[in-house]
Parts: structure tokens; C-alpha cells; sequence
């Protein structure tokens, strides 16, 4: 028989006003297994925990039962207590006599018998409990991280510099995302390629980081410390071992195509790079507009490539890697204006996207960054910036805030000034939100020195007339209707997640939020985190945010990653669900039921096996088993039956 | 409603607004409409446009519209305005280049002379002097 300690909590009135403590202690303290029984006032406190603790030295308890609370708040502090004397935790129970009994009755007798209950309950559970241990898991200290933007960049540095190992995989052949896109940057005007090339140069040179360009996450299975993560890596046609870089095939290449990073509004060639300061430096070959992977013809860049790089036959590989943390910043993507009728649908060509605008700027871009518009290429003189569309509208598009558009649109109006000092910027707005550090300065230096006119209301409609763009609106700050007869309009469209990231969270088994960004582990305190362990989220796959609070955010989540190589084995909470091999029968049932594929059929010796590092505990094994093999630990039938015997008996 | 404006940079950026600007220093650009001066003008309540809408109209380049108010006129020149503003610009001195403007445009000119002696004599002597002002302007 064992000897087991009763110690049961008043928790203030919180129990003793509703259950007659004393009297539940009177009622127990011959139960049969009851070495002892007491009662105290606040049983989690350190006094509480000193009861529990002396008394199992002194009596020599084998089993502790706490009547307190729900196990969910003070479970760990009462098995924390009892291991710290030596008792295994998993003989110390809870036997919930507060939010199960009497926060929820009012009748003193009726909840203080009901409270005898779960206590005898609890005691029958107790007698059984084996002593278990947590399950070791080894921990794969390399980390993957998706999407190669400046948060990828940053998450990837510094998890690197912390002396771990790094596979970054990136979609696109270079990294850089968008930030190498963008001109200048908020509110310091620095170049923005001035400041990325250099943590992308890092990134080539880092000997602890493996760059996977024109690669995509294809499958990820494991859990946290050990997850295997399959990667296509896409055909180049160009073989990067032998390619220098030296771009002969790409000044021959006959064919143009609109370029992507020039938001088209320049040409690439078929095989290229996306822009001259790309990590890795080495062209892809896009078959679908290579006139040879079209017509059989041309050949031109093999012909003429010193290196003999370029290779026809190439074709999708596969990779595995094996890593122990994930981070996710794969980056946003702009609103397409297609979806934006009301400001013409894409269809007006002189009604442009923040992006494209950032293009325009860029020394680097179509037009060396002399402002023009695209539809005659003049220099536009009275330009519209619209803020908040698409966002902040949650009738027709997304509910939430974009969060740069306020601070980019300033930049925008402000260098158009800076370039076209006789032009004149307005910008249509219904708030200016300039919280970081720095930004409201900035916000009033364009207006102020650049005169930028801030016109406060949205607009309402536009449209093409005589080569111009008609805007109408309102300043709700004049309260006059307003029109202007714009060169040029740009669009601070709404910032969506990229595209595949339903696909990949899924992959990952990551939540996704109602705007369909991910979602952290808890949006004040787990920000970085996602509730799946092991994965952590970084940039505007998250949230929409700036380059600083990317970074940071990056940082931090490269941070979590290093706390978690920096143990030196996972624990895993070790109440499973086992087989008992003498009865399972290998019907497989138990296989198909469980959610964590945890549970395998070894078909050579007729039984289902577990990963105990996989198995959750959630117990739907258990219930499917027809032949009572499968049996959770601490919670076997025979517990169960016993729990139940006290209650009814 | 009020008329619509058709907003163009040469009206921005218009000679009315550069005049204001030369007279009172003030970059009317610099305002962002918090409305602290009309919140703290004693005239206000006599005023037929508040003074943080005679700045919002200087910026949308509305001048002719501003030189039309009685607002100007009504104003104290006590500088509670200037000395509340938050983005230290002096509306007083704003004020004072309407009025300005509006003498060099002689508008609502009204010639002296052509007053009877009797009744010049019973005009406030103030009245004799801001008359001088404007014939002179």
C-alpha cells in the first residue's frame, strides 16, 4: 500500500468559502493509502510547498495528492516540489477542487462532498502512478530559415555568428527581397542598396551559412530539434559550379522579358540576373521565354560562354536537410491594383504602385532615377500620393493597417521634391501615423521644408482625361471638395503576406490569422515565436512592418533559436501513450487515429510502435484500441476505473 | 458646399502666397492643423473664418478666398496664437500680411475726401489714421 500525502489548499476563500475544508480533511483522513492529510491557507506558497516537502522527507511519502487549484497554473510548482525531495513528480497529483467545485457551486454541503470526491479520485489515480521520466530528446543544432529578405538576412546572420550552422533557403536566384527594390530608405534617406549589399555580401562569405537560391521548402516533417525539411531546388540551366558570373550570356541573350525587380517597367533578358549587386551573382535561365526551350533553337548563351556553364538538361533536384529550428520570413507582397477598381484597376498606366515608384527613384532603375512617368516617360509635375488603400477598409479590402505607407508615402513626395524642386507633391490621407523613432520629424520636414500639401480624406475616383489623371476628393480639414489634374498617382497600396504562405504554414503547421499573415505564439509576450515549437516568425510574414522592426524581430527570433541550441537535450513531457506489445494484435487501427503520426506498424514483429517524441498524449490511440493495448501512462484504464469506483462507491 | 478647388502647383506656390510669405516669415507649410490658435483667440467667436482655417486655405493657395474674410480685421494682434503655437509660427504676423495684402489691393478703398468737413470731424481719430495708412499703401 502506498503511503500517500493529502494536502489540501483553503486558497483563501477562493475554495474554503464554498467547500468546508476542514471538514473534507475529518472526512479523509482514514482513507484507505492517507499517511497523512492537511490542510493550509495558501498551499502554492512557500510555507505551503515547505508542508509538502518536510512531510514526504518525514513520513516517507510515495504519492502526493494537493486538492488546490486547476493543474494547468500550479501543477508544476507541486511536482517541482516534490522532485525537489527526492519524490518522482509524476506521483504528485491535482485534484482540482476550485475551478471544478467551488467556484462553481454554491451549496457548502453539496460542494464539500463533491470536493471529498475528486480527492478520493485523485488518490485511487496517485496508487497507481508510475515513476516516469521526461523523454531526452537530442537537438539538431542547425537552423533553416525561409525567405532571404533583410529579415532573413538578419535571422540568418546572426544565428550564424552565434557559431551555429544555417541553411537559408530563398525562392527567387537572389537574395535581397524587397529592400533591394527600394531607393532610399525612411527617415535617414540612406541608400537603401548601400545599406542591404553589404549583409548580403556577408551572407555569401559566411562560412557558416549555406544559401539555397531559386529554391523552394517542399515538405518538413519532425518536430523541434528535429525536423527534416525536403527543398526543391529549381533548375538554373546554368552551372553555378563552373559560372563566373562574367554576364556574356546575358548581354547576348536575344530574348527581352518585362523584368520583375523593375516592376516592369524595364527589360530583362531570358537568362539573367535579377540586378547587378545579386547574392549569388550567377544567372538562371527562365525556359519559359528561352527561345532554345521554345523553338529547339538559339543556343546563343551556350555558345558563347566561356565557362561552359550553361546546361539544357538540367532539371529539378531535390535536397534534405536536416535542421533543429526553423524561422519563417518569407516577406510580403503589394495588393495587386488589379483589385483595386475604384483607382482603375491596373489599367491606367500612369497610376502606379509604391513599388514601382521606389523604382522610379532608384539611381539603379529603368529611368536612372530622373523622375518620369511611365506612359511618355515626361517629368511629371503635380503627383498624388493616396494613402490607406486597400487598408484600413474592411468593407471592401483588409481591416488592418499596412504600416509603412505613411512613412514610405513621405519619403516618396519628399525625394520627388528633392529630384522636380518646380513640381508639387500632395498626399491624400486619413492619418498620419508616424510612430517610430524619428518619423514624425520626418513627416513634418516634408512638409515643411518640401511643402508637400497633406490633403485629409480619401479619394473617392479617378480617371484618365486629355493625359492626365483626374483626382477627386475631399480635405475634410478645409471641408472643400478637391480635384487635381495629376501627372502622375501612386498608390500606397495594402501589404499582403507572399504568395505560398497558406501552403507553407501548413507545411510547417503554423496558424495563419483571419488577413492571413502568420500568427505568433502570443501577440505581446511569444511574438517571435509560432505555437508550433521550434518554428519562429520574422518580417512581414507576420505582420506588415518596417525594415527596423524586421530586423529586430529577426534578431530576436534568431535569439530564441540560439536559447534553444543552447541546451543540450529537449525534454519531452513523458505522459504517452504506449502499446503493451503482449496484447496488440497489429490491427493498425491506432495508426490511422493518431494526429502527430506518432504511431507506426512494425509488420515484421505484428505490432504498432511509437515515437515517444512525436506522441502528444492526447489519448485518441486509447480510445480506438479494441484490444486495450494501446494504454496512456498515469491515466490506464485501470486508473480510470478505479477513479471512477471512488467516486460511486 | 463651398466651391471646389482645383489644386495646381502654380496655385500652391502662387505670388499672393509668396507676398504673405515675404511679409509675415511664416512657411504656412510648417502648420499641421492642430487648431491651437483658434482654441486660444479671444476674437474668435466674432471671426467669420477661425485662424487655423485661414491657415489651411494659405496652403491649398486660397488667398483671394483669405483676403475676403473679415478674420484679419477682427484679429487683436494680442498674440496668444503665436505664442501657443506648437510649431512656433507666428499666425499673428500672418495676419498682418493679409491685411497687407488686402491695403495693397485697396480693396473696400474709400477716399477721404469725399467726406464733408462736419462729418469728417466726428470720425474717430483712428479711423483718420488707418485711413492714411491705406491711401498711402
Amino acid at each position: 500500500m502506498r503511503k500517500i500525502g493529502v494536502f489540501v489548499c483553503h486558497c483563501g476563500i477562493n475554495i474554503a468559502g464554498t467547500v468546508d475544508v476542514k471538514a473534507v480533511v475529518d472526512l479523509l483522513k482514514d482513507y484507505p493509502g492517507v499517511a497523512y492529510i492537511q490542510d493550509y491557507k495558501y498551499m502554492c506558497s512557500d510555507p505551503g510547498q515547505n508542508l509538502i516537502k518536510t512531510k514526504i522527507k518525514e513520513l516517507n511519502l510515495d504519492g502526493v495528492v494537493v486538492a488546490a487549484c486547476s493543474p494547468t497554473l500550479h501543477e508544476a510548482t507541486f511536482r517541482g516540489a516534490s522532485e525537489s525531495v527526492g519524490l518522482n513528480p509524476y506521483r504528485t497529483e491535482i485534484a482540482n477542487i476550485r475551478e471544478q467545485c467551488s467556484w462553481v457551486h454554491h451549496d457548502k454541503a453539496a460542494a464539500t462532498a463533491k470536493a471529498q470526491l475528486i480527492i478520493k479520485a485523485a488518490i485511487e489515480k496517485v496508487k497507481l502512478d508510475e515513476e516516469l521520466q521526461p523523454v531526452k530528446v537530442p537537438i539538431t543544432r542547425r537552423a533553416m530559415v525561409i525567405g532571404g529578405g533583410i529579415a532573413g538576412i538578419q535571422a540568418a546572420l546572426s544565428i550564424a555568428n552565434s557559431g551555429y550552422e544555417v541553411v537559408l533557403v530563398e525562392r527567387q536566384s537572389s537574395i535581397g527581397g524587397h529592400m533591394a527594390q527600394l531607393s532610399e530608405t525612411f527617415p535617414t534617406l540612406d541608400c537603401s542598396q548601400c545599406i542591404l549589399t553589404p549583409k548580403m555580401v556577408e551572407v555569401a562569405q559566411h562560412h557558416k551559412i549555406k544559401l539555397l537560391a531559386y529554391a523552394t521548402v517542399e515538405d518538413v516533417s519532425g518536430f523541434v530539434g528535429n525536423f527534416k525539411v525536403k527543398i526543391k531546388q529549381k533548375a538554373r540551366y546554368v552551372d553555378w559550379d563552373k559560372c563566373t558570373g562574367c554576364g556574356i550570356c546575358m548581354e547576348k541573350c536575344p530574348v527581352k522579358v518585362p523584368s520583375e525587380f523593375d516592376e516592369e517597367l524595364a527589360n530583362r533578358k531570358a537568362i539573367y540576373t535579377p540586378f547587378p549587386q545579386a547574392v549569388p551573382n550567377k544567372p538562371v535561365l527562365d525556359s519559359a521565354h528561352c527561345t532554345y526551350f521554345k523553338t529547339g533553337k538559339c543556343q546563343i548563351c551556350k555558345k558563347l560562354c566561356p565557362f561552359d556553364a550553361i546546361d539544357y538538361t538540367q532539371t529539378d533536384t531535390f535536397i534534405e536537410e536536416d535542421v533543429g529550428a526553423i524561422v519563417v520570413a518569407t516577406g510580403y507582397e503589394l495588393y495587386s491594383l488589379k483589385s483595386l477598381p475604384e483607382y482603375g484597376g491596373g489599367k491606367i498606366v500612369d497610376v502606379i504602385d509604391g513599388l514601382t515608384f521606389e523604382r522610379i527613384l532608384s539611381a539603379s532603375g529603368p529611368y536612372g532615377g530622373i523622375v518620369r512617368r511611365p506612359s511618355d516617360g515626361q517629368v511629371p509635375r503635380e503627383v498624388v500620393f493616396i494613402k490607406c488603400v486597400g487598408s484600413r477598409d474592411p468593407e471592401n479590402h483588409f481591416p488592418y493597417c499596412s504600416k509603412v505607407c505613411c512613412m514610405y508615402t513621405t519619403k516618396h513626395a519628399m525625394l520627388y521634391k528633392h529630384r522636380v524642386p518646380e513640381g508639387q507633391a500632395y498626399v491624400f490621407y486619413m492619418d498620419v501615423r508616424a510612430d517610430g523613432k524619428g518619423y514624425e520629424e520626418f513627416y513634418q520636414r516634408a512638409a515643411t521644408e518640401d511643402q508637400v500639401v497633406y490633403l485629409r480624406g480619401k479619394v473617392a475616383k479617378l480617371y484618365r482625361e486629355n493625359g492626365k489623371v483626374v483626382v477627386t476628393g475631399i480635405d475634410t480639414l478645409s471641408n472643400r471638395m478637391i480635384e487635381i489634374k495629376a501627372d502622375l498617382v501612386v498608390l500606397a497600396s495594402a501589404i499582403r503576406p507572399a504568395a505560398g504562405i497558406t501552403e507553407l504554414a501548413k507545411l510547417l503547421k503554423i496558424g495563419i490569422d483571419q488577413n492571413g499573415f502568420l500568427t505568433e505564439a502570443h501577440p505581446k509576450l511569444r511574438p517571435v515565436e509560432s505555437l508550433t515549437a521550434g518554428v519562429y516568425l520574422a518580417g512581414c510574414a507576420q505582420a506588415p512592418r518596417d525594415i527596423p522592426d524586421a530586423v529586430a524581430q529577426a534578431a530576436g527570433a534568431a535569439a530564441m533559436v540560439t536559447t534553444l541550441f543552447a541546451r543540450d537535450y529537449l525534454y519531452h513531457e513523458p505522459i504517452i501513450a504506449g502499446v503493451n506489445t503482449d496484447l496488440c494484435s497489429g490491427c493498425g487501427i491506432c495508426v490511422g487515429v493518431c494526429p502527430y503520426a506518432a504511431r507506426s506498424l512494425n509488420r515484421s514483429k505484428g505490432v504498432v510502435e511509437v515515437n515517444e517524441i512525436l506522441c502528444e498524449g492526447c489519448g485518441a490511440c486509447v480510445a480506438a484500441c479494441p484490444s486495450g493495448a494501446a494504454q496512456q501512462k498515469n491515466l490506464t484504464d485501470e486508473q480510470i476505473h478505479q477513479m471512477i469506483k471512488a467516486i460511486l462507491t | 458646399m463651398a466651391e471646389k478647388i482645383i489644386l495646381t502647383h502654380q496655385k500652391i506656390n502662387g505670388p499672393d502666397a509668396e507676398v504673405i510669405h515675404e511679409i509675415s516669415g511664416v512657411n504656412v507649410f510648417a502648420c499641421y492643423q492642430c487648431g491651437n490658435c483658434s482654441a486660444t483667440c479671444p476674437a474668435v467667436d466674432f471671426m467669420d473664418i477661425p485662424p487655423h482655417q485661414i491657415m489651411r486655405n494659405l496652403q491649398l493657395g486660397l488667398v483671394n478666398e483669405v483676403l475676403n474674410t473679415k478674420t484679419p480685421w477682427i484679429c487683436l494682434a494680442c498674440l496668444s496664437c503665436s505664442v501657443k503655437c506648437p510649431r512656433s509660427l507666428d499666425i499673428a504676423r500672418v495676419m498682418e500680411g493679409c491685411r497687407n495684402l488686402i491695403l495693397r489691393r485697396k480693396y473696400e478703398y474709400f477716399n477721404i475726401h469725399t467726406l464733408d468737413s462736419e462729418t469728417r470731424l466726428k470720425l474717430p481719430p483712428i479711423a483718420l489714421i488707418a485711413n492714411f495708412r491705406k491711401n498711402l499703401l
